[in-house]
């Protein structure tokens, strides 16, 4: 069986292998290339050294974007681990209409971020209109319309993570606590927590990451109305590329610092939650 | 073992392919069809002038036997749409940028159009565009702009379009319709929507007012620091557009460009800003109900003044393609203001009036309305926001703009002020 698992694996690998090099390697390498490049089409480069990443650190505007996204992001990770948190302990309740409740919860992470964003759009300055005010005029109510808005589309997605996770804890280990005197929130907190820690963190690395690649939903509920002010970095850098002739260099310097940035908040993050995992 | 060793030297030669690629300035050589005649490829900017550039393209193709495609862009991911289609191997062969900001980034793409055919069919020297002595691009198709009015709700409102020669008594006239909103029934002006599909109605055409005086003053026809003189007209026509308009000066943010055509074509308003290019979707009023005025922003002198005309359509042949499409491309272009079907598709179906000695006479009325203040000797308004500096500078007077509209102090239009004119300085440096 091992053997000829061996033998064949080439044969399953190198088609994801393929697609893997083809949609991510190049491009990743060639990005890397270009951010060191003045450049009008990708196929067509002059290498210029590092001017680029010295104009994009001297941007204050990204820099105020990264604070914003890195806000952002912070928020939606609280916010949204929580709920879903709940209404997971909540639907393995065993009370009536589980199923229903799970696939309603579940159904607006189905819908694309730009459909979603223009929707909200609609609804919330449909509400603000009532006090003379628009989403675009204020940096605030882009911040916290985009909270509402990646909450729920992204909240169904990780209770069906910790739905699962809940699920597979075993019954003797709630048993055993409950027999030694814990009440409730003893178990919740010394018990099914520890015992959910690698859900925890999948969570938490998802809705991390999410959080600071927002991109479609930003473009469409507020496209960094006003004056950029809420512009977070995914949409900066694409700005950055198209906004200005001649900047194309300075909007892919960004991005590589961009991923330098995701990567270590990312890995910072899973090295912190691994460290709280228990072995079963 | 064996296995991942394998891997790493794949992964490492893939990645040194994508370096050299990157970087390496790499030409696009166009592979060329076998029967040496070339190809053309197209890429159109004119959304609404898509199905009949197609058609022209087959035609094209029935007559000559050269392949033509065209593309065409979304609204407004035209520059986007160029940067990905230029770095294929077959790379358009025909393209178009916006104006002398626009060229910037193209000028090593575009082939010099001086020797060419279609160049000797233009009737003027400034529908070109001109990189030293390089001729880069030449304008197909030349547009106005200024405020449509429905002849008949005007006339409802007790006004003609006589009683308006000058900022004030435009001024007058809207003032006096929304006094009397309620009981007319409509609104002097359209909304004046920020949203993205109508913005540039402001920060670009709109802004082409204040800047197209200065130049003017200054006798120059580019800067990389504007003054702003004329800024406080600027001021009194956004004034007068966002408080006299359907909707409330607050709610402009969320308006957009199909909100102002149904407000027009729904006679719920009389004025709406806009251009010839505008026609199809206000025809439904009747060509005896559409007119148009000069925008007029309260400068001496104004009576004078007529729309604003000009291009920002010029036509660039992709000087990295292959000889053989290069020729095709000038036959094509050459086919399409010369020959009779040619001139029949651009004049008739797209309603364009051409720079070139065939141009037909125009069936859109918004045309005909605009030439005849030329006719009158009137001074046409040049089109000077090609010159501006950056997307980024409009955009962040796009956004300040909104921000007065909704609470319309002084403090506020500073900073409208200020994107105006230290963005220009800024952007202006930035571009290099």
């Amino acid at each position: 069986m091992e053997k000829s698992m061996k033998k064949y694996m080439p044969i399953f690998m190198l088609p994801t292998l393929f697609a893997f090099i083809l949609g991510f390697i190049i491009p990743f390498v060639m990005g890397i290339g270009l951010s060191f490049c003045k450049f009008t089409t990708v196929t067509d480069a002059k290498f210029i050294g590092i001017t680029n990443y010295v104009e994009a650190l001297k941007d204050t505007v990204f820099r105020h974007s990264f604070w914003y996204t890195a806000l952002f992001a912070i928020t939606s990770l609280v916010v949204i681990n929580v709920i879903a948190f709940v209404l997971a302990m909540a639907l393995t309740q065993k009370i009536r209409g589980t199923n229903i409740f799970r696939t309603v919860f579940f159904m607006p992470n189905l819908i694309g971020g730009i459909v979603l964003g223009y929707i909200w759009q609609l609804i919330f300055n449909g509400i603000l209109a009532k006090y003379e005010t628009a989403l675009a005029l204020n940096e605030w109510f882009g911040f916290w319309g985009l909270i509402i808005l990646v909450s729920w589309q992204q909240i169904g997605y990780m209770m069906i993570i910790y739905i699962a996770g809940l699920q597979s804890i075993p019954g003797d280990v709630i048993e055993a606590a409950q027999i030694d005197g814990a009440n409730g929130l003893q178990r919740l907190w010394k018990v099914t927590i520890p015992m959910m820690m690698p859900s925890i963190t999948i969570c938490m690395f998802l809705s991390i990451t999410n959080g600071f690649k927002l991109f479609d939903q930003n473009l469409s509920l507020t496209a960094g109305e006003p004056a950029k002010m809420s512009e977070m970095m995914a949409l900066n850098i694409f700005n950055t590329f198209y906004g200005r002739t001649g900047w194309e260099g300075v909007g892919q310097a960004k991005a590589v610092l961009f991923f330098i940035l995701v990567v270590t908040i990312g890995m910072i993050q899973l090295r912190i939650t691994r460290s709280k995992e228990v072995q079963q | 073992m064996k296995m991942k060793k394998m891997l790493a030297v794949i992964v490492a030669a893939v990645m040194a392919t994508g370096i050299i690629a990157g970087c390496g300035s790499s030409t696009n050589e166009t592979t060329t069809k076998k029967n040496g005649k070339g190809k053309v490829y197209y890429l159109n900017f004119k959304p609404e002038a898509d199905e009949y550039w197609q058609e022209l393209a087959d035609r094209y193709t029935d007559e000559t036997g050269v392949p033509v495609t065209v593309l065409t862009a979304a609204s407004g991911e035209y520059e986007k749409t160029l940067k990905s289609e230029m770095a294929k191997t077959d790379a358009p062969t025909l393209f178009q940028v916006n104006g002398p900001v626009g060229l910037e980034g193209w000028k090593e793409y575009c082939y010099d159009l001086k020797d060419s055919d279609i160049a000797k069919q233009i009737i003027d020297d400034s529908f070109t565009l001109m990189d030293g002595d390089k001729m880069s691009g030449i304008a197909y198709v030349i547009e106005n702009y200024g405020i449509i009015y429905n002849k008949e709700l005007l006339k409802k409102a007790g006004y003609s379009a006589e009683d308006i020669k000058n900022f004030d008594s435009l001024k007058k006239v809207a003032e006096d319709i929304t006094a009397r909103k309620e009981e007319l029934g409509f609104s002097a002006f359209t909304s004046a929507g920020m949203d993205g599909s109508s913005d540039w109605r402001f920060k670009t055409h709109l802004a082409n007012l204040p800047i197209y005086y200065e130049y003017k003053e200054e006798g120059i026809d580019n800067t990389d620091a504007i003054k702003g003189t004329y800024l406080a007209q600027y001021r009194q026509i956004w004034d007068l557009y966002i408080n006299n308009a359907t909707c409330k000066p607050t709610e402009i943010s969320t308006k957009t460009a199909d909100d102002a055509t149904a407000d027009f074509v729904t006679e719920e308003a009389v004025f709406y800003q806009n251009g010839t290019w505008e026609y199809n979707n206000v025809a439904e009023l009747g060509d005896e109900n559409l007119g148009m005025l000069p925008i007029y922003i309260g400068v001496e002198g104004e009576e004078e003044q007529s729309v604003c005309t000009g291009t920002e359509n010029y036509w660039c042949v992709n000087a990295k393609a292959s000889k053989e499409d290069i020729k095709a491309t000038l036959d094509f272009m050459n086919w399409c203001v010369t020959s009779e079907t040619g001139v029949e598709a651009m004049c008739k179906d797209m309603g364009f009036v051409i720079p070139f000695k065939s141009n037909l006479e125009s069936e859109n009325v918004l045309v005909n309305e605009a030439n005849k203040y030329l006719e009158k000797g009137k001074t046409p308004v040049s089109w000077n926001f090609s010159t501006m500096p950056s997307e980024e500078w409009k955009n962040g007077l796009g956004s300040a703009l909104t921000a007065y509209a909704a609470d319309q102090t002084d403090e506020n239009w500073d900073k409208v002020v200020h994107a105006f004119v230290n963005g220009w300085a800024t952007e202006a440096a930035a571009a290099k």
